[in-house]
């Protein structure tokens, strides 16, 4: 990592810039997984933007303000096509309901998170496809959602990666 | 320890005063991102052009992208096709003698179209093309169903125009940008397409389903008319798509609906044509009188 060197052990903290270029940069990039060159006739990618996000804020709630949501979400609507909006309004909605979250329970593990995850990303899914008015059936919705949920694991994992290079350094 | 929540700051007024305005901005931020979704669903013509800019900066990544899918699935091909090299061979000289009779029949019938066409006085619509293009990427997990072509504006390509590929109808442009444009294809849960059934002329409404299908709806009421196996090409009633392109290819029916697969399939990544939107020609009126 020529990049970004190890930090030495009398280096002055990591500022505000530095903790948060990876958590950002991850993100964004998984929101331009539309730009990828494969047409599909049925919404079945995952939401990786989203999944990602929901990686960060579920494992550090210390991370984002409840506001760094908005921009993020922004970003991702520019791509998506979604109107642009959705997701905005929706992330940080969810940032929203998981502080609730975090105030009841404090201490979770994966399984806890990986259900919180799945349930977020299906009222994202539904929500989106309300707002976007695209007269389609929830259960076309299924595919997609269960394939967002059995990827989460190896989203969290990855994040986990991320996070462990990110404090690492 | 549990790890420190951010609803309890402590007793620190700046830390208290500072996660009430994160909340404040949130919340103002969630009606605001909700209004732009308003404008978007009501007056989508700015969002659209926010959209094809963005889409034009990073077309290239598409490009390259798919430059790549394709050398890989070619490779595949390739492998595939040198191990069943002499079966496959067979097969084909096979199919080439066949072919030859065929071939010979088919220039008698092309040579009697001809004739019954010079008879018939008909002329041969070709309308003129505006670009072929690639369509090089889709909007995979949103409920909407566009796909972006890698021409745009300044190849004349305009909102409003249908694009098809050589199999049939793929959609419309919504938006175009100067280096790519937004296809709505005929998928889409707000697709609307007037056909008309192959056999007779049979006028319908052709709706996407979202899902890949296409819901075809005959204009009388009634029971359903339309039969898995017919085929509908679009009817050019309108105006914007030209008559007579193949549309559908219907599969179930159903008691009020029939449900068809489009015949264009553009996850081929193939050479899409786009054409210039169809104007009804006016009938032929009476000649206004002259006031005297």
């Amino acid at each position: 990592m020529a990049l970004l060197p190890r930090r030495d052990r009398f280096a002055p903290p990591p500022t505000a810039f530095e903790q948060q270029l990876i958590p950002v940069v991850s993100v964004i990039l998984a929101s331009l997984a539309p730009l990828l060159p494969m047409i599909v006739n049925t919404p079945i990618v995952p939401p990786f933007g989203y999944m990602i996000l929901l990686s960060w804020r579920l494992m550090r709630n210390d991370l984002w303000p409840v506001w760094a949501a908005l921009p993020l979400g922004i970003f991702d609507d520019l791509f998506s096509g979604a109107p642009i909006g959705t997701s905005a309004a929706l992330w940080t909605i969810s940032f929203i309901a998981i502080d609730a979250i975090d105030r009841r329970w404090v201490w979770r593990d994966h399984l806890q998170d990986w259900g919180i995850a799945v349930a977020f990303i299906a009222a994202y899914l539904v929500l989106a496809l309300c707002l976007s008015g695209g007269g389609l059936a929830l259960v076309m919705l299924l595919p997609q959602l269960i394939l967002a949920a059995l990827l989460y694991p190896v989203v969290a994992r990855t994040t986990i990666m991320l996070d462990r290079w990110r404090l690492g350094r | 320890m549990a790890p420190p929540s951010r609803a309890r700051q402590g007793f620190s007024r700046r830390a208290q005063l500072g996660l009430f305005t994160s909340y404040v901005i949130a919340v103002a931020g969630i009606f605001l991102a909700l209004l732009l979704v308003l404008t978007a669903r009501f007056d989508p013509a700015g969002h659209a052009a926010i959209q094809s800019l963005l889409s034009d900066l990073t077309s290239p990544i598409a490009k390259g992208g798919r430059a790549i899918v394709g050398t890989v699935s070619s490779g595949y091909d390739g492998l595939s096709a040198y191990i069943d090299a002499g079966s496959k061979n067979r097969a084909m000289e096979t199919e080439i003698r066949k072919n030859r009779a065929a071939l010979i029949e088919a220039k008698a019938t092309a040579r009697e179209n001809y004739r019954l066409k010079r008879l018939a006085r008909l002329i041969e619509h070709n309308p003129d093309v505006i670009v072929s293009a690639q369509l090089i990427a889709s909007t995979g997990s949103s409920a909407r169903r566009y796909a972006t072509l890698s021409a745009g504006g300044s190849q004349g390509v305009m909102g409003g125009q249908p694009v098809r590929t050589t199999e049939g109808l793929v959609g419309r442009v919504v938006a175009a940008g100067r280096v790519t444009a937004r296809v709505l294809l005929i998928t889409d849960g707000g697709a609307v397409v007037p056909v008309r059934r192959l056999s007779d002329g049979q006028p319908a409404l052709a709706t996407g389903r979202g899902d890949g299908g296409l819901d075809i709806r005959a204009l009388q009421a009634g029971s359903n008319p339309f039969k898995a196996g017919d085929i509908f090409v679009t009817s050019g009633a309108g105006g914007v798509y030209p008559p007579d392109i193949p549309v559908a290819l219907a599969k179930i029916e159903r008691r009020d609906v029939t449900i068809a697969r489009p015949l264009a399939d553009p996850a081929r990544l193939d050479f899409a044509i786009v054409l210039p939107p169809y104007i009804v020609p006016d009938p032929a009126l009476p000649p206004a009188p002259v006031a005297p």
